[in-house]
């Protein structure tokens, strides 16, 4: 069985809406993806040094670490010849098969670490303008919807109205916010916080942090000070820490997960404004490179926009096209 | 590895055509494939890449790079001059209306750093150019947007015009400008909702607050950080608004910036500014050449140049030097290069500017901690002056007794003794090489061994 065959099996056994939803949300990065990867295969007869190359741009161009696309374009090259692949669209199959499994690291969790029998503690961190508090408020909705007792700690006392902004979603969600004023120390925050959220025995505690960029050697220490101070409060706390990435962040974003996962053990990655024209190839790079799985991506404006992050649906939204391509094919 | 300068990735064909004695044209080609590379891991668009390899490639065949004695420097001559030449010269003068107020309007996508570089640009009008500046809140969307602007106007006790969440921006944009007319405000400075350039509503709206206060200045504010997607997102907002300039956010990063480029090549319109840091007072003029060095991973010598003249005492740096020479260095003017370092700024900072810093040995994305800068010093001035001018004398019970004095272990003196005689030592061998004919190619000196 095809590997597009496989993935098709499997994603029609998953429901329908949420494939929609990543459809609809990946659409801008589909169309110009697949679209373009069609081209391609439309453009040239065979498969020579000049297609390698323009593949390579396209994976590049879709913010794939160079890296990562120096290796796949070797491991296909090596494939082709052991194939003996010569026509384009024979090699298709194989493109996505290599990209779907640098994505999909076999039995790595992205379900996040909830807590059965007690309070489930969720620390944010990234850099400036991500969108860590929007991620936060979105997060919030959702588990109310399940009906979860949330309490969110507004631990951004640097930012001007980050607090503000906190509390504005906290107003539309209907949960409660921990505050202290502007320029507090945030670790104070989070200990207020969890005193707060234990005595309201709160489910889930969402606690955000000042955006800081990962060389900024001070905050980053901040950081782990207000990391220590959780764990110091409740011992296997935090449970998940996430790091919040912008999709149309470049190669940098290698160096944040790097660097924030030396300072916070990061346990996730929540990819932000994947909606716009943003490839989103940056997740194959940090998934190849680091052993942080992608929990969250953000679709969208809407709370309900932030979907968790499933591999193949994501590889099946890019490759649609080709996926439906094969099919009539075949028929 | 990702993030090798372009003078690192060049060494291998370098080394390899060292022997021969002239340089063939696959030469040139493996030469170009290596700045392509570089070009392409500090995330300019590799469309842009494409044209700029083409017009290097000419001239690098075309004689200059195949008959000089230096390929290699040559070739990154060729590459340093044709980027200053696609960026263009700098460009940090913000338009004046022919009649006040001039709108400044400030358009980008959302967490670019618009409401904070409305703030910074206030601050730089009235600053630099002696101006008074209304800030317009027209981010309806965010939550708390216009309290961010508000709490920034605060700080810098400027007064912001807002009409709250309910109202509609080009409303908004059209009272700002009536209100700063009433008050003889020289500056409007619009901010608005961050929004994707594929979201044709808000994208309308912006046209439409443009046709109605017609701005002198549509700044498109990006993150330094953005990746290849920066040509679409320049391209929609140019093509729908016709911006006058960009700038360019968080810089302060650890990002090559390959986006300035992109942004240049797709609209032609300059970068202005670059903000630098958190603080209000952070945005910096954008200087072209300095960040083709930065792309290119060869440091902005300039900025670090400039940063030293103001802080270094000149005539006390060449005694310094003098000193160094004869390898006679004691523990005083050790202390007093560390603190004129000091001056210079936070020392990550200054590394990132050092070319060939993430070249050195330990000093690869080294993460500079101030505050065992702190411990030396005081070890250092636990010392009497005797034991810093001939740090021979320390024996093992004065060295127990700095310990104690500085508040460190003698773990920590014994580090900081022998580092400093390496020093020395390295010195030494250096000055030697140089009055000697020998080749210059010892190992390099590097000053900030003592954090490793």
């Amino acid at each position: 069985m095809s590997f597009f065959k496989k993935l098709k099996d499997k994603m029609t056994t998953q429901t329908d809406q949420m494939t929609e939803k990543f459809k609809d949300g990946l659409s801008k990065t589909r169309e110009s993806f697949a679209g373009k990867m069609n081209e391609l295969m439309a453009k040239y007869r065979q498969v020579d040094e000049d297609f390698f190359e323009e593949l390579e741009e396209l994976l590049i161009g879709a913010d794939v670490g160079v890296e990562t696309v120096m290796e796949l374009i070797d491991e296909l090259e090596r494939e082709a010849k052991l194939r003996n692949i010569k026509e384009p669209e024979k090699l298709a199959p194989v493109i996505s098969e290599k990209l779907a499994a640098k994505l999909d690291k076999s039995g790595e969790d992205t379900k996040l670490n909830m807590q059965e029998d007690s309070m489930t503690v969720i620390l944010f961190v990234g850099v400036n303008g991500v969108g860590k508090t929007t991620s936060i408020g979105k997060l919030a909705h959702q588990f109310k919807e399940q009906g979860k007792h949330v309490v969110m700690a507004a631990g951004d006392t640097f930012r001007a109205g980050a607090i503000e902004q906190l509390e504005e979603w906290g107003n539309r969600v209907g949960v409660d916010v921990v505050k202290q004023q502007a320029g507090s120390d945030p670790a104070a925050v989070m200990y207020d916080a969890i005193q707060s959220a234990r005595s309201k025995k709160a489910d889930v505690l969402l606690c955000d942090t000042a955006g800081r960029l990962q060389n900024k050697v001070n905050l980053m220490k901040e950081l782990e000070k207000v990391k220590r101070v959780i764990s110091r409060e409740i011992p296997d706390a935090p449970h998940e820490v996430l790091l919040v990435l912008d999709a149309t962040t470049g190669q940098n974003a290698m160096s944040q997960a790097k660097t924030f996962q030396e300072a916070t053990d990061v346990s996730g990655i929540v990819l932000t404004k994947l909606d716009g024209t943003a490839k989103g190839g940056i997740v194959l790079a940090i998934r190849n490179e680091l052993d942080v799985p992608v929990k969250f991506v953000g679709l969208g404006e809407r709370a309900e926009d932030m979907q968790p992050f499933e591999a193949d649906q994501f590889v099946y939204s890019l490759f649609k096209e080709m996926v439906e391509q094969e099919d009539t094919e075949k028929e | 590895m990702a993030f090798e300068g372009l003078t690192e990735r060049l060494q291998g064909t370098l080394d390899r055509i060292k022997g021969k004695g002239k340089v063939s044209e696959a030469d040139v080609k493996e030469m170009m494939r290596e700045v392509r590379l570089a070009l392409l891991e500090a995330d300019v668009n590799y469309k842009v890449v494409k044209q700029f390899i083409n017009s290097v490639k000419e001239r690098a065949v075309g004689q200059e790079v195949m008959k000089s004695l230096t390929p290699g420097q040559q070739v990154i001559k060729v590459v340093n001059e044709e980027l200053q030449a696609l960026m263009g010269g700098e460009q940090s003068k913000i338009a004046v209306a022919d009649k006040a107020p001039t709108v400044v309007m400030m358009v980008g996508l959302q967490g670019a750093g618009k409401t904070t570089t409305v703030a910074k640009l206030a601050n730089h009008l009235r600053k630099e150019h002696n101006r008074s500046p209304l800030l317009a809140a027209a981010d309806v969307y965010r939550p708390a947007a216009i309290d961010q602007l508000e709490t920034l106007g605060k700080q810098l006790e400027m007064p912001v015009f807002s009409l709250g969440t309910e109202a509609n921006p080009v409303d908004i944009a059209k009272g700002a400008v009536e209100k700063a007319k009433e008050e003889h405000r020289d500056y409007v400075l619009i901010d608005t909702a961050g929004r994707l350039h594929v979201d044709e509503a808000l994208m309308g709206e912006l046209e439409q607050i443009k046709s109605e206060v017609n701005p002198a200045e549509i700044l498109l504010v990006v993150d330094a950080m953005t990746g290849q997607d920066a040509v679409n997102v320049a391209e929609s907002f140019n093509e729908q608004l016709d911006v006058t300039g960009a700038v360019l956010t968080k810089l302060d990063g650890d990002t090559r910036g390959g986006a300035a480029i992109s942004i240049k090549a797709v609209t032609d319109t300059p970068v202005k500014f670059a903000g630098m840091g958190e603080k209000i007072d952070q945005l910096e003029p954008f200087h072209p050449e300095r960040m083709a060095s930065r792309i290119l991973g060869m440091g902005d010598v300039l900025s670090l140049i400039e940063k030293a003249q103001t802080n270094v005492d000149e005539e006390r740096a060449k005694e310094l030097e003098k000193k160094m020479r004869s390898a006679d260095l004691t523990f005083d003017d050790f202390l007093e290069q560390l603190q004129q370092v000091r001056n210079m700024g936070p020392l990550d900072d200054l590394l990132q500017m050092m070319p060939g810093a993430n070249k050195m040995k330990g000093l690869k994305n080294a993460q500079v901690d101030e505050s065992q800068l702190t411990q030396v010093e005081a070890i250092v001035r636990s010392m009497t002056k005797q034991e810093k001018d001939d740090p021979s004398v320390i024996n093992a019970s004065r060295r127990r007794r700095i310990a104690q004095g500085s508040g460190t272990t003698v773990k920590d003196v014994n580090r900081l003794l022998k580092q400093f005689e390496d020093m020395k030592k390295m010195m030494k061998q250096m000055s030697s090489m140089q009055k000697g004919k020998g080749k210059k190619k010892g190992k390099q000196m590097n000053p900030f061994s003592f954090m490793q």
